[in-house]
């Protein structure tokens, strides 16, 4: 047979962009420190803010001096909460879980009442930072003491102390998810009073604190009634309507700007006192106003994550089949409901059952005041939580029951023949297969040789022993179908919006509601669009993170940007080639049906030779010379994606610990994990993300808890104390990946941003247990600091709880003596 | 206020400064030079890291005024989009960043680790920057960065001999 | 955080500086590396109205040979330290504890006497002066004066340093004879101070230990010796068991404090245990 290639055709496809190691677009400015952070902003005029903070954790305000202050040089105003209690309303709690729950509410700047340690109780406004920080101490404050709420435990008990006293209890709301009633599972009580083995455990979920690397920055600048914020936020479209709804700015009138965001990881998944307060000095001094907190502030005013104490009980039959799943658990809310802190266990209520398949489910919960800061979203929100129970919990059962922990696991979680699945929390499950992701797991870890050395250090008595914990993990993500959320009391949709803009000389901008803030969008973006449009990588400019360019958007959290913000991309290139083809339809002076779109062109069956880019319909209907009659003349498009259910990446995650007995130092040997987060885009970003949120987790079992002492006081209030693990401190990582694409969306994507977080946890604390088990340690408390691995193998117990009274601010010792560092019998400074 | 002079990036400055001012609030609000940023105030986190004749210290930790006289390199004084360092082409090329925060300290700190040692182990690599947090990367990236960065100021200076 | 605002005196000579300190009044602070000092000023844990930076005066820094004893500036710097060619050869453990000092970039500022004045229980560099029978001469308005390490520090950030007066120069004597030395530290994450830490050197004769100089970090207000252990181990044995046995005392006369890190009988435990391996390893066993 002879061929003719007809040179139209003859191209060699290009390669698909989507699958590629793409190096990304955003590295160029943040590699040359060419950034716009939000602190570099200078505007003519910009004054300064400072805030003055709560150093108690429980009172009511008897008086405010700020006369001091105001005639302090360079200060321009001092506002206090009284001299803004008529415009600041309530920081917004969007997810109202129960219809009976109790929000005390949340001023900006306390009122009458601090309720916890940092709370802000006035504002410098300041020609300088300088002068902005030294008129803090000139603000002279008296507190009525009242006792301060702190244990969750304690807490609940009747006529306990009120973290607020204008509400009955410290219990916000009560949440219950029952599979028997919801009928999607059997009769938990039931299941429990026939079960063969019951396994309870008390785990705690200790308080984290996400730990940005950029610290929370807004700059107000108010134009005539216009108002334009920059701010350091994952969220700048939630952030406009809910501050337009707090503060009675016209939405139209606000502008928010998400610039180069320095992390975010839940944490700046918020509407913060500080941006109100922005926002309201900048309308009332009509002067642009900067404010930029530091580390310590960052720690101990942005809201924090986890803090759970959790109650699990699982059911079995003696061969090891689960039967029931009964959880309860008191979840930290801090002093108040910021914006979805009442909703991140209530996330969580529907993964505990992981990826097993229980036949009966009830999880209760109760949200809980007390006076530290609030908590709210961080990386996996809810989830990591669950797993972590459920992970735990899965090898408690299998100790009791004297079987493998991994193969108790295999005997009980759904089969790769057996998705879409729907589990007793009633979510449907996508896709997946758990078993082929442990095999691999598990080659990668080098399992049978790490199991051999395990057992020659426990015969030789090794002072170090080592263990091998699993975690196998699914998680809800790409937050999130509108209705379900609807469904669960959410204040709002969970879609996304996309826009993709031809420009005349063939130039692709892409707009896109999803703000990045280090995830790596513009390139992932583009790579699809390159793809969908069949135009060069280079050509795609990706827009986002301003509400004047980018309108609408749910922005960036729960795993959800490839997924519904990338998704709203690809149908917004699917509406701009649908609009093109009629042009080409047109100037081709073919039928529709008759074109082909492939690599960019439109191509007229059966006429060779004829062919017209979609870059080359862009300049056409810039002109307009030539276009169908019944089309206006440009082929831009929206689309807005709404899921219609998660998804659910899921993964096995395996690692391999060294517990030295004599110290309790824990070191991680190996850690290697195979994740299955469907069709990957990029697979640098992909594996960049799984690191971090390995490191993340890890650090969640092995090295950060914030700790407040018996007063209230934040004890790790900063990076001396709160400890973010260094290279130094953290293995190299294997990772691999099984992929099972999505089918909920047309990318195949299931979502990666938190997989690494939400799964490593328990795989790691299960390790170290697995090292010392045979020695008699059944729990030991996160993070596993020596001192509690050391107590728990020498003592008993779970390590216990390290918040002691007197612990150390700074350095070496006691924070009473701190003050000494700046006596003169110290002299000459400078330890280090 | 005191007069303190500096050449930073290679360009002269004198100006007068609080004797309290930090060297890096220097840079950033009387220099314009943003690229490096605060991220602590403890000097833990390195975002700050400069190099301070051409050493790496840590800027929020010094004050301005101790830096009269001095030669000051940052993060915007090394290369440029046509011309990267090694090291931070290296960061591009290993996705050694992700919200790029820390990277400027990070960059500044692996330069100093390369002058010291030339080709570092991992472990090497992970004690030269021990002094650096980054929340994005877990780190791996980072440390393959500099490796390759390693090899290839190696390979440079290696051509470099073989032509003399 | 921005530090409150002081009055900045940069002398270039001791005698310089002196004059300085003494007319910076009562709130004057001598800054040598500035690496503990600026964050507890950024933090306004201290605000001192002078600051002094001996940072131009070269005569306090370097390291030299003086017969018996180096004698190490007080402004040498942490990397400089480490880096000596004569520090490595009379006093590595030195070096060795300096390598451990927090990260590279605050090695890079961070001073030897700085870090001896500043007296922080939880710094490297106490203990080890300690442990090496180190002297710290001190200038002050009347003269110069020699204070041995066992009395220079009085209590938590406290040394005997009068009002007036700056640590410039540190004299520690040679080790002579077969002697082994190991830094054994321990602490959470990298670049965090010590739990505890224990500085030993250790000399061998004849298959014994002739000699062991034990100094502990962060056991009590001020670093100290483990006596006990010490004297358990003047003649004893060479071998493991035998050091085992002697560092069972380490923790004796101690007075740790508790914290956020550990408590006080966890960091008795700690010194045991560290004690032991600084010993084996220093010993060579």
């Amino acid at each position: 047979m002879t061929v003719t290639e007809d040179p139209a055709t003859a191209e060699v496809a290009p390669e698909r962009e989507v699958g590629k190691a793409r190096r990304r677009k955003e590295d160029a400015r943040l590699i040359t420190g060419r950034t716009t952070w939000t602190d570099n902003m200078v505007l003519p005029g910009m004054l300064h803010m400072s805030v003055v903070r709560s150093p108690v954790a429980h009172g009511k305000i008897a008086n405010i001096d700020v006369s001091a202050a105001q005639q302090a040089p360079g200060v321009v105003a001092v506002l206090t909460g009284r001299d803004l209690a008529e415009e600041q309303g309530s920081i917004p709690c969007a997810w109202p879980v129960t219809a009976d729950m109790v929000n005390p509410g949340h001023p900006s700047i306390a009122v009458d009442e601090v309720n916890h340690v940092g709370e802000a109780v006035a504002v410098i406004i300041a020609r300088s930072r300088s002068a902005a920080a030294d008129a803090i101490e000139l603000v002279d404050v008296d507190y009525d003491l009242l006792p301060p709420v702190l244990d969750m435990e304690e807490a609940v008990k009747h006529e306990a102390d009120l973290c607020h006293d204008h509400i009955d209890s410290n219990t916000s709301y009560h949440f219950v998810f029952d599979a028997g009633e919801a009928g999607t599972g059997g009769d938990t009580e039931q299941a429990f009073a026939d079960a063969d083995v019951v396994v309870s455990r008390r785990f705690v979920n200790q308080r984290l604190i996400p730990a940005f690397m950029e610290p929370r920055s807004v700059v107000v600048q108010p134009q005539g009634d216009n108002f334009t914020m920059w701010s350091a936020t994952q969220i700048p479209h939630v952030l406009r309507v809910m501050l337009a709804m707090v503060t009675g700015v016209p939405e139209h009138k606000l502008r928010v700007v998400a610039p180069d965001v320095g992390g975010g990881f839940g944490g700046k998944l918020q509407v913060n006192p500080e941006e109100v307060i922005a926002l309201l000095v900048a309308r009332r001094l009509g002067k642009p106003v900067k404010w930029t907190e530091t580390r310590s502030e960052s720690l101990m005013a942005a809201h924090h994550g986890r803090d759970q104490i959790q109650y699990v009980d699982v059911a079995a039959t003696r061969e090891g089949d689960v039967t029931g799943l009964r959880v309860r658990i008191l979840a930290d809310m801090g002093a108040y409901l910021r914006l979805i802190t009442p909703g991140v266990p209530a996330l969580g209520a529907f993964m505990f059952p992981g990826i097993y398949k229980f036949p009966a489910y009830r999880f209760e919960c109760d949200g809980v005041f007390t006076n530290k800061v609030p908590t709210d979203a961080y990386r996996g929100a809810g989830r990591p939580e669950a797993t972590f129970a459920i992970e735990r919990i899965m090898d408690e059962l299998a100790v009791e029951l004297g079987m493998d922990p991994l193969e108790l696991r295999r005997r009980n979680w759904i089969q790769s023949q057996e998705f879409p699945f729907t589990t007793v929390a009633g979510l449907e499950y996508d896709s997946g297969d758990y078993d082929t992701a442990t095999q691999q797991a598990l080659e990668l870890l080098g399992y049978d040789e790490l199991r051999e050395e395990q057992r020659r250090r426990r015969e030789s008595n090794d002072p170090v022993q080592l263990g091998i914990g699993f975690s196998t993990f699914t998680e809800m993500c790409g937050l999130a179908p509108s209705r379900v959320l609807g469904s669960l009391s959410y204040g709002a949709g969970g879609w996304e919006s996309a826009s993709i803009r031809m420009l005349p000389t063939g130039k692709v901008e892409v707009v896109t509601g999803s703000t990045p803030h280090g995830q790596g969008h513009e390139t992932a973006w583009s790579q699809l669009v390159a793809d969908q449009l069949g135009v060069p990588f280079e050509d795609v400019e990706v827009l986002h993170g301003d509400t004047a360019v980018a309108p609408k958007g749910m922005d960036t959290y729960g795993s959800r940007s490839l997924v519904v913000g990338g998704t709203a991309v690809v149908k917004a290139a699917d509406k701009v080639i649908a609009k093109a083809r009629k042009v080409a339809a047109h100037l081709l002076e073919a039928n529709e049906d008759d074109l082909d779109f492939s690599n960019g062109k439109f191509t007229v069956r059966g006429t060779p030779g004829t062919a017209l880019s979609i870059q080359e319909i862009a300049l056409a209907v810039f002109a307009a010379h030539d276009y169908p009659e019944d089309v206006e003349p440009s082929i831009d498009a929206d689309a807005t994606f709404d899921p219609v259910n998660f998804s659910f990446p899921h993964g096995t995650h395996v690692c391999a610990m060294e517990v030295d007995t004599e110290t309790g130092f824990v070191k991680i040997r190996k850690y290697a994990c195979v994740d299955d987060v469907g069709t990957i885009v990029n697979p640098l970003i992909v594996e960049g993300q799984v690191h971090g949120g390995l490191a993340q987790g890890i650090a969640q079992a092995l090295y950060e808890e914030a700790v407040y002492d018996a007063d209230g006081n934040l004890t790790t209030g900063s990076f001396v104390d709160y400890l973010v693990p260094s290279a130094a401190d953290l293995p190299h990582f294997d990772t691999g990946n099984t992929v099972h694409v999505a089918p909920g969306n047309p990318i195949g994507a299931k979502g990666v941003g938190e997989a690494g977080c939400i799964a490593s946890t328990p795989a790691v604390v299960n390790a170290a247990l697995d090292a010392v088990r045979h020695l008699g340690v059944q729990d030991i408390r996160m993070p596993l600091t020596p001192e509690r691995v050391w107590r728990a193998l020498h003592h008993g117990g779970d390590g216990g709880d390290r918040a002691t009274a007197g612990s150390n601010a700074y350095g070496g010792a006691q924070t009473e003596t701190t003050a000494g560092v700046s006596t003169p019998q110290s002299s000459l400074g400078g330890d280090r | 206020m005191t007069q303190v002079s500096m050449r930073v990036d290679g360009v002269g400055y004198t100006d007068e400064v609080e004797p309290r001012t930090l060297l890096v609030h220097h840079l950033r609000e009387a220099l314009g030079k943003v690229g490096t940023v605060v991220g602590c105030d403890t000097s833990n986190c390195g975002a700050c890291t400069v190099h301070l004749d051409g050493q790496a210290v840590k800027s929020c930790t010094v004050f301005a005024v101790q830096a009269d006289g001095a030669e000051v390199t940052t993060i915007e004084g090394i290369g440029s989009q046509g011309d990267l360092h090694p090291v931070q082409k290296a960061f591009h090329e290993m996705h050694g960043l992700q919200c790029g925060f820390c990277t400027p300290g990070m960059i500044m700190a692996s330069i100093d680790l390369l002058k010291e040692n030339p080709n570092p182990s991992e472990a090497e690599v992970r004690e030269g920057i021990e002094g650096n947090l980054c929340r994005c990367t877990g780190y791996q990236n980072i440390v393959r960065a500099v490796q390759q960065a390693a090899g290839e100021m190696a390979g440079s200076s290696d051509t470099l001999g073989a032509q003399s | 955080m921005i530090p409150a605002a002081f009055e900045y005196a940069r002398p270039t000579t001791v005698d310089e500086a002196l004059q300085a300190v003494a007319e910076g009044g009562e709130d004057v602070k001598i800054m040598a590396g500035g690496q503990s000092l600026i964050p507890v000023m950024r933090l306004r844990l201290a605000a001192p109205s002078t600051v002094v930076d001996l940072g131009r005066v070269a005569e306090m820094r370097g390291v030299r040979d003086d017969g018996d004893a180096l004698v190490i500036g007080a402004m040498t710097t942490h990397a400089e330290i480490v880096t000596d060619p004569l520090v490595a050869q009379y006093a590595k453990l030195i070096a060795e504890a300096t390598e451990t000092v927090a990260d590279r970039q605050t090695r890079r500022r961070g001073t030897f006497g700085g870090a001896l004045a500043h007296a922080d229980p939880a710094g490297d560099l106490p203990a080890v002066a300690l442990a090496l029978d180190a002297d710290m001469v001190v200038a002050g308005p009347n003269g110069r004066r020699t204070v041995p390490a066992r009395e220079f520090f009085v209590d938590y950030l406290t040394t005997t340093l009068d009002e007036g007066e700056i640590l410039v120069e540190i004299r520690v004597p040679k080790l002579a004879g077969d002697w082994g030395v190991r830094y054994e530290k321990f602490n959470r994450v990298a670049q965090a101070w010590s739990i505890v830490a224990v500085a030993a050197a250790v000399r061998r004769e004849n298959g014994s230990i002739a000699e062991a100089r034990i100094g502990l970090t962060n056991m009590g207000p001020t670093p100290l010796r483990a006596s006990a252990t010490e004297a358990a181990l003047a003649g004893a044995a060479a071998s493991p068991d035998s050091v085992a046995a002697a560092a069972r005392s380490a923790a004796e006369g101690t007075s740790p404090s508790s914290d956020l890190n550990a408590q006080a009988d966890y960091r008795e435990h700690l010194a045991q245990v560290l004690t032991r391996r600084a010993v084996i390893a220093a010993a060579g066993l």
